[in-house]
């Protein structure tokens, strides 16, 4: 109810357009990544899913930047219903890769950011291996490039008051980890799907 | 702003209705009979977009009950989402965050409280002048100078087309026209239904009879039969509206010629803009009609035009 509320401001406020090109917003257990420009990303992203999928999807989130002041935290646990990660210093009892393995489950989908950190240039950065090490565990999980734009000009990074431009997000064709892939390969090939998706 | 309401506005009210009524049911009719792939499309967008404009309507009668007030923030409204959507389209950079900011929360809601309190000394050259020499001094201290002049003029182009010109349409609406007073919501009414209906006579008489391309690279579907025919038979029906209007016949008729011809260039030059930035719509916000840029093009041009016309020859 009150994410529904939320979701619904999200999508206006920011005029996200949800484009599914490669696949269908169905609920079947995925991996979103996409690149990182706004703080808006993760919350945008969660709201323009349809609200079925929206309710098992749960972004992956710094837990430095969610667990300030006293908005941040209430939007993270109660509405996004985040995972949130130590991304600085991770250590064996606080290890992102199981936080994030543990809100797969048996039928939840997540939301990652593999550049790790917002990246105010035309390409995303080279990815994280998290996304590699998520995709050798759980073979079974489609792993769904997408792609946001604009978001980066309604909240660039440094500013604090949004301009209210349109946002899209673009769904490519979900990708797997293949048989003796390297990471690095994967990584890139990862990168590339994301890429792929900017309107010629 | 004290508008009354007679049985004048009641007639063009129930008539925009009854046109819609039906448009609906032959929409309903079409839909039943085609065959083919793309016709099927072309009705199934047809009936998307009377849809779309029952809405529309509905809104825009209930604005123009309210009085005045209501006008004014509805073209207030309208003028925002087009210029999300005309600034979405143009490459801005993160220098122009603050402008931008300015341009959407500060200058547009400062033009249309200037309609709303009827200052028109300050409405007419708050935008071309204040605001013109207010955009660069913000992108300037934000030190960006990459594409400067580009980035300025693109965003003090987009504030006049979609606030600027936009909000001459309830300017309308504080006109002190002898023998009309508190009747100008029918004047409102007039500019937006002969533009409206000019734009969709263009699209039937085009769809029905069209051969001949008017402007094959900027708009493909425009055509000269379109073109005539849309414009003159707007024209006739502008012409028979005179009763709602300060006008006589003749003279609707020639304001309703203007009207229409300007709602033609505007719709052509926004659609250039569309061809250079490689889209086919502004937005997606109206189903079967694109954005809110895609509906009002025809307005932003015509509402200036229509309104100095009528404050020229028509106000003491």
């Amino acid at each position: 109810m009150n994410g529904e509320l939320i979701a619904t401001l999200l999508r206006h406020g920011s005029g996200i357009h949800a484009r599914w090109i490669g696949c269908e917003p169905v609920t079947r257990q995925r991996i979103y990544f996409a690149n990182h420009t706004s703080h808006l990303d993760a919350a945008v992203l969660w709201s323009a899913l349809p609200a079925n999928v929206r309710v098992l999807t749960r972004p992956v989130a710094a837990r430095d930047y969610w667990s300030r002041g006293r908005l941040r935290p209430f939007l993270a646990n109660r509405v996004f219903n985040a995972v949130l990660i130590e991304r600085k210093k991770p250590t064996p009892n606080d290890n992102p890769l199981e936080a994030m393995l543990a809100a797969l489950g048996r039928n939840g989908s997540l939301i990652v950011f593999p550049e790790g950190t917002r990246n105010p240039g035309p390409d995303p950065a080279p990815f994280k291996s998290g996304l590699y090490h998520l995709a050798q565990r759980r073979r079974d999980v489609e792993l769904v490039p997408v792609l946001l734009e604009n978001l980066n000009r309604i909240l660039p990074k440094g500013e604090f008051l949004p301009v209210p431009l349109l946002g899209s997000a673009t769904f490519g064709h979900p990708i797997f980890l293949q048989k003796s892939e390297t990471k690095a390969a994967f990584l890139d090939r990862a990168r590339a799907a994301v890429i792929a998706l900017r309107s010629p | 702003m004290n508008l009354s309401f007679d049985h004048e506005m009641l007639w063009l009210m129930g008539g925009v209705l009854g046109l819609l009524a039906l448009a609906t049911a032959v929409g309903r009719w079409i839909a039943a009979r085609v065959t083919s792939k793309s016709a099927r499309a072309t009705v199934a967008n047809l009936n998307a977009r009377i849809r779309a404009w029952w809405i529309m309507v509905i809104v825009f009668a209930m604005a123009l009950l309210t009085g005045g007030i209501g006008s004014v923030i509805l073209f207030a409204l309208t003028s925002f989402l087009a210029l999300r959507e005309f600034i979405t389209l143009t490459p801005t950079r993160v220098g122009d965050h603050r402008a931008l900011f300015w341009v959407f929360f500060v200058i547009t809601p400062l033009q249309y409280w200037l309609v709303a309190t009827r200052w028109y000394g300050l409405f007419a050259i708050f935008i071309p002048v204040y605001a013109f020499l207010f955009i660069p001094l913000r992108a300037a201290i934000a030190g960006d100078c990459e594409r400067f002049l580009e980035r300025t003029a693109k965003i003090q182009w987009g504030l006049m087309i979609c606030v600027y010109c936009l909000s001459h349409a309830p300017a309308l609406l504080s006109l002190d026209i002898p023998g009309y007073k508190g009747q100008n919501a029918k004047l409102l009414f007039y500019l937006v239904l002969v533009v409206q209906l000019s734009d969709v006579l263009q699209y039937v008489w085009g769809k029905t009879l069209g051969r001949h391309k008017i402007a094959q690279r900027v708009s493909p579907n425009k055509t000269w039969e379109g073109f005539l025919g849309g414009i003159l038979s707007a024209t006739a029906i502008g012409a028979g509206l005179w009763w709602v209007t300060p006008f006589t016949p003749l003279q609707s008729a020639a304001l309703s010629l203007v009207i229409t011809l300007m709602g033609f260039a505007g719709g052509l030059v926004m659609s250039a803009i569309k061809r250079d930035r490689g889209v086919k719509d502004y937005g997606a916000i109206l189903e079967g009609h694109g954005g809110v840029m895609d509906r009002i093009d025809s307005i932003c041009f015509a509402a200036p035009v229509f309104f100095h016309l009528t404050r020229y020859f028509f106000t003491p």
